[in-house]
């Protein structure tokens, strides 16, 4: 039995269409910065130098694009699993039309070298407050939804969702708190070591977050979804979503490692760290065992390869973010290429592969359709992507470990081997082109996805769906 | 008594929590339940009928 009710879609759409646009312009951006770290003549005004467009790309790929993505796959997911239409549908549209203006606020004043300096979390104080309120509007959204739910159980996909939206909401209030002492400039409200811990509580828990419980939220509605098999452990789920709360609060401080940092404070971040290799592999284990027994699945389904491969992504970079958290490993990776390959392979391999997967589950029947316009398209896509990344974060690991074999070596007199720090820049140049090729393979996925879901969205109609009344107990 | 002991009773309360959480999810009794609520998304036809299927 279907009521006369419809999903509401129409914000679903938007975010979904969004989330591969700011997707395209956050990965050129990042391809810009690339070369610009090959060839310095291309810093050609100051408002296109390297230092202004770093902090655009990464609040482009991980605000605009991410964000987008998050938005779309939870005002979907919930509204399907909860069998309910939005609660309060107009705010949803804020929240959509909201955000984007945050994003036009992000590209201009970026560029223009208006900043707090902390790293992601550079926007001004206005655009902050302009946050908190859009995020606010979410929040009454989405768990308005879940008030309103038709089934009596919170499907645990929401429950990461749900997470990742009262604690990103903690992080920003905390970490933003700032005096103005103009409409361009303000200060942050804590001082020295202090707003360094502060800075990096926020910083690792948008990783753990952001950029984890919400994507984890998209990996327990749609592997399940397009592997049309539960998942592996529901039992594993609750325990894990559990330990990871708990947990990743504490990691912060190995950010700052060997800083003026209390050393206990360093030592414990790095304890959590370790600990938390756990239940991060707990959501990978969930994940990729969902598939078995229908593994066979993933050679004719592509959207599925997307979706499996960023678990494996997922699972080799929540085991090797413990690693670089030790102490003595850190204090040859930290401040070198290490972390920047580190950070793309979650990005990339993760959490952009993740959402692509979802968004081309969510395209066609958010237009009407079955599939998308070609598979043979989204293979493409997955093939570019994955060399992409291999290349990217291979070349990263060993420019590296190079760096920081370079930066450590010290002559037998105790003078340092390569004083000249051009000399390390140098060694890396060869690295940084194969760097650049892979980023820029990424960029071609996302552009032939673009193609992809022009043709699936030309001449169809936005569609629909009637709000399914929940199964019947038994079954 | 400092707030340093509200500190450390916190982390053990937290502690405690996890653990008779974990003693809850293995229950025997849990199975029913989490074996319902993981068929949620999947009896949900969510894929469009027929006719919508085409272009108009």
């Amino acid at each position: 039995m279907q009521s006369q009710a419809t999903y509401d879609y129409g914000v679903v759409r938007k975010f979904a269409v969004m989330t591969v646009v700011w997707g395209i312009v956050g990965m050129l951006v990042g391809v810009i910065v690339a070369a610009q770290l090959i060839w310095p003549e291309l810093n050609l005004l100051e408002f296109l130098g390297y230092g202004r467009l770093r902090p655009l790309h990464t609040n482009a790929v991980i605000f605009a694009f991410g964000g987008c993505a998050l938005f779309a796959t939870s005002f979907y997911s919930v509204q399907r699993t909860c069998h309910t239409r939005l609660f309060a549908p107009g705010l949803a549209n804020f929240v959509f039309w909201g955000w984007q203006l945050i994003i036009l606020c992000a590209a201009v004043t970026l560029p223009l070298g208006l900043t707090t300096g902390k790293e992601y979390a550079e926007l001004e104080w206005w655009i902050d407050i302009l946050i908190a309120v859009v995020w606010v509007a979410y929040a009454i959204v989405f768990f308005g939804t879940i008030v309103i739910r038709k089934v009596p159980h919170i499907y645990v996909a929401n429950w990461f969702f749900g997470a990742f939206i009262i604690a990103v909401a903690i992080l920003h209030i905390v970490n933003s708190a700032e005096v103005p002492v103009s409409f361009f400039k303000s200060y942050s409200a804590y001082a020295g070591v202090q707003d360094a811990m502060v800075q990096w509580w926020y910083g690792h828990n948008a990783v753990g977050f952001f950029l984890t419980a919400g994507f984890l939220g998209i990996m327990y509605y749609f592997v399940p979804k397009q592997a049309d098999r539960p998942i592996f452990s529901y039992r594993l789920s609750v325990v894990h979503f559990w330990a990871l709360i708990f947990t990743y609060m504490w990691a912060g401080p190995h950010h700052l490692h060997y800083t003026a940092l209390p050393d206990w404070a360093q030592s414990l971040g790095m304890l959590f760290s370790l600990i938390l290799l756990a239940p991060s592999w707990g959501g990978m284990i969930n994940g990729i065992m969902t598939l078995s027994g229908a593994w066979h699945k993933l050679r004719t389904d592509p959207i599925l390869k997307f979706l499996v491969t960023s678990l494996s992504f997922y699972g080799m970079s929540t085991f090797e973010g413990p690693m670089m958290s030790i102490k003595s490993v850190n204090s040859l990776s930290h401040y070198t290429e290490w972390t920047v390959g580190h950070v793309h392979s979650g990005a990339l391999g993760w959490v952009a592969m993740i959402s692509i997967g979802a968004v081309y589950f969510m395209l066609p029947r958010l237009y009407g359709k079955k599939e998308m316009y070609s598979t043979k398209l989204i293979n493409t896509h997955f093939w570019v992507a994955t060399v992409g990344i291999v290349l990217y974060i291979a070349s990263m690991w060993i420019a590296g470990v190079m760096q920081g074999l370079m930066e450590r070596a010290i002559n037998p007199d105790g003078t340092l081997t390569y004083a000249a720090y051009i000399d390390i820049v140098v060694a890396k140049v060869p690295y940084l082109y194969v760097r650049l090729l892979g980023g820029a393979l990424f960029l071609v996925g996302m552009l032939i996805m673009f193609y992809n879901m022009v043709k699936t969205i030309s001449g169809a109609k936005a569609y629909d769906a009637p709000v399914v009344a929940p199964a019947p107990a038994h079954a | 008594m400092d707030i340093n002991y509200v500190r450390g009773i916190l982390v053990i309360v937290c502690l405690l929590c996890f653990g008779g959480l974990c003693y809850l999810a293995f229950h025997k009794n849990a199975k029913a339940g989490f074996d319902k609520a993981a068929q949620l998304p999947l009896a949900d036809d969510d894929l469009p009928a027929s006719p919508a299927d085409r272009k108009e």
